[in-house]
Formats: C-alpha cells, sequence, structure tokens
C-alpha cells in the first residue's frame, strides 16, 4: 500500500454573502486548487454556498478539550459583562 | 480509568456531543470506526449497482437523475470517511480493510440490479430503509457523525422520491412493465428487511450502542416502522409485497409480517451473496487503476510548489 497520501483539508463554506465561513468537513487532496475544486463537489452541490475557504489540517492548532475548564470557566462568573446585569427603570424605553 | 468512563457516560446522559480530541473509552472509539466506515463503504459500493444502469436510463431526465444520484452516494461517502478519520484512522487503513474483506458494508448492495424497474425499488426500498436508519444516526453522540448524517438525510430524500416515480411510472404502464415492477418488488423486500440488521436477540452491539446513544432504536423497532410504511406505500403502485404473512394488527397498531431468512442473511454477510465478490475485485480495481492519478496529482503539486519557491526567491 503507497504510504504518498493525499493531505487533508478542512473546508469552509460562506452559505451567503454576510455571513461567516463555516466548517463544514473536510478532505483529501494533493493542493489547495485541487482541494477548492474537490470542495466545490462534495460540499456545495446544491448551492450551500457562494465562497470556499481550504486549510490544511495541519495547521490548524486547537485547543485542548481537558483545558477547557481553565480556558472558559474564568467567565463564568462576569455576570456584569452582560446588559441584564444592571437595574434600570421600565419607563427608559429600549437600552 | 473508572472516573473518566463514568464522566464519559455522564455527558451522553446530559446530550452532550463528543467531539473527536474529547476523551472517550476505546470500545466507543472502535464501535464507530467499525460503524462509521461500514456505513462509508455501503455509500461506495452502493454506487455499483446503480451505476450499472446509467448508459441504459429509458431517457434523458432519468439519467440525469441517476446521476446526480450517484453522485450524492460518493458525497456521502466522503463525509463518512472524512467523519471516520477523526476518530485517528487514515483514510488507506480504511479502503485496505474494505478491498482485503475484514470490513464489511451492506449487504443489500450484494444483489444484482436486473432490470430497470430495480432502480426505481432501489430508490424506494433501499434508499428508504437507509433513511429509517439513518434520521436517529443525525441525533448520534459522536458530533462528526451527527454532522455528517444530517448532510445525507437531506440530500437522502430525493432519491428515495426519484425512485419512487420510476416506479409510479411503470405502474401506469404496459403489462409487461407492471410485471417488471412487481417482480422487482418481490426480489427486493425481504433483503431490504434485512437491512435493519439481525434481531435484536441477536444483535450483539445494540445494548452497548444503545446506552452510549450511538443508536437509538433498537433494530426491530426501525423495521416494524419500515414495513408500517411500505405496506401503505405499495398500494399506490398497485402492487403487493411477496409476504402471505403481512397483516394489519389492529391490537399492535402495527402489521404484522412474516419471518425473516436469517440464513440467507449471514450467507450473505460471510461473502457468499450473488455478488460479493464482484463488487469488492470493482472497488478493488478502481483503487489500483487509479493509483497513477494519486501519484501524479502529488508529483504536480510538488512541482508547482518548487516552481513558486523559485520564483518567490528570485523576486526576493
Amino acid at each position: 500500500m503507497e504510504k504518498n497520501n493525499w493531505p487533508l483539508w478542512e473546508i469552509f463554506v460562506r452559505s451567503r454573502s454576510g455571513l461567516h465561513h463555516k466548517h463544514v468537513g473536510s478532505l483529501h487532496a494533493a493542493d489547495a486548487a485541487m482541494a477548492i475544486e474537490n470542495a466545490r463537489d462534495v460540499y456545495t452541490r446544491r448551492n450551500e454556498g457562494v465562497s470556499l475557504w481550504v486549510v490544511e489540517s495541519q495547521h490548524i492548532t486547537a485547543s485542548n478539550p481537558s483545558e477547557g475548564e481553565a480556558l472558559f470557566d474564568p467567565a463564568n462568573d462576569k455576570v456584569y459583562r452582560h446588559p441584564t446585569f444592571y437595574d434600570l427603570p421600565d419607563g427608559i424605553g429600549h437600552m | 480509568m473508572q472516573h473518566l468512563e463514568e464522566k464519559f457516560q455522564a455527558k451522553i446522559d446530559a446530550e452532550i456531543k463528543i467531539e473527536p480530541k474529547d476523551w472517550m473509552p476505546e470500545r466507543y472509539r472502535k464501535t464507530l470506526i467499525r460503524q462509521i466506515s461500514q456505513h462509508a463503504h455501503s455509500e461506495i459500493v452502493g454506487m455499483l449497482p446503480e451505476g450499472n444502469w446509467i448508459t441504459r436510463a429509458p431517457s434523458l431526465r432519468r439519467k440525469l437523475a441517476l446521476l446526480a444520484k450517484v453522485q450524492d452516494e460518493a458525497g456521502h461517502g466522503l463525509y463518512l470517511y472524512s467523519a471516520c478519520e477523526t476518530l485517528g484512522v487514515s483514510r488507506d487503513e480504511l479502503l485496505e480493510q474494505l478491498h482485503t474483506g475484514e470490513a464489511k458494508y451492506s449487504s443489500i448492495f450484494n444483489y444484482p440490479t436486473l432490470t430497470w424497474a430495480d432502480m426505481g425499488v432501489v430508490g424506494w426500498l433501499v434508499d428508504g430503509a437507509a433513511i429509517m436508519n439513518q434520521v436517529p444516526l443525525c441525533r448520534c453522540s459522536y458530533g462528526p457523525y451527527a454532522r455528517a448524517m444530517v448532510r445525507v438525510c437531506k440530500e437522502e430524500s430525493f432519491h428515495q422520491r426519484q425512485g419512487y416515480e420510476i416506479l409510479l411510472t411503470l405502474s401506469k404502464g404496459t403489462e409487461a412493465q407492471k410485471r417488471m415492477l412487481q417482480d422487482a418488488i418481490d426480489r427486493w423486500w425481504w433483503p431490504a428487511l434485512m437491512m435493519f440488521g439481525p434481531s435484536d436477540k441477536d444483535s450483539k452491539h445494540t445494548l452497548q450502542s444503545m446506552k452510549w446513544k450511538i443508536k437509538r432504536f433498537t433494530n426491530d423497532e426501525l423495521r416494524q416502522k419500515f414495513v408500517d410504511v411500505c405496506a401503505e406505500q405499495v398500494k399506490l403502485l398497485n402492487a403487493t409485497l411477496p409476504d402471505p404473512d403481512l397483516k394489519w394488527n389492529e391490537e399492535r397498531g402495527h402489521y404484522d409480517f412474516g419471518a425473516i431468512n436469517w440464513e440467507e442473511f449471514w450467507q450473505v454477510v460471510k461473502g457468499n451473496g450473488p455478488c460479493n465478490k464482484e463488487r469488492v475485485e470493482a472497488r478493488r480495481k478502481a483503487y489500483a487503476e487509479g493509483a497513477w492519478v494519486r501519484e501524479a496529482a502529488m508529483a504536480h503539486a510538488e512541482k508547482r510548489r518548487q516552481r513558486q519557491a523559485t520564483a518567490t526567491a528570485q523576486s526576493a
């Protein structure tokens, strides 16, 4: 079995102008141009997108799930960052 | 370890999805690799019995639909292989398992597609059974698998509808066409029922898979649901299902149906179905004959990289 495999690419699709690109999955391709072509056929056969990003998977650095608490817990007790924390009278209308 | 397993199960019970880098029991990973790869292989092998009829489709409309459908199956295979690879197994390993026969695929694709009516029945019954299986998988506990299934299910409904439309047309056709329709239903009905897998009492994976929320319903529950739906849909085709025991059971609120020939099921699983050898051989051949394309694409990409590097160095 050959070991000369095509690298893995992560595919991001912008479904329409004005929206973020969103991760939809991955595929193998020899290079970026081929990844775009394959992504067109695999992930946008039914008008799912107007723009594609492809990133070689090995270039993505992900946070470690086991460190999730250390990363995200500090946000838990900061309710004062949300507008509902502040007491205002009803009469002021929308604010 | 005990502690990790308990935390894992608590997450599952709370309907929190498991993502690739999260801790998971080795058996959970293995079960998923087996199930997702089997599913991916089924999509890819499933292209063969239908590809068989593309050049002989009776009209351009039918040919367009069939081409699009077979292309979709390729796409589904790719979503699923990608989902499977997030569990730390490579595409090459997966393909090797298919080519050596170590990995299975749905036994239904080991039956031949003999007439045009088979294209209709494959859409109606085979895709219909697949949808019945796949819809609950959209809520599977493993995130990448669940997300792949959402895409697959969205696309699969066109497959079933185009199949049923083929059958409706035949049902309004000549006597010969009506006979062809009934013959196809007769040949595919029982194998389609077997697609839901062994009966619950013989299914060795069901209990654990339900606990891990990989599966949401048992094989027999899904099979019953499928029978109930098909027993009604077949009436609109002015045809019958080949089961003398099929009968509405008022008390249960379900159709009763006859005994499945499990001996046939296990024979096909073990490789002795009508087309097992032909299907795996076709996949092996396609892989071997595609080797030069894979190598050439890599060589071309490398050459382009070098040319770009040289150009950048010269302009600097």
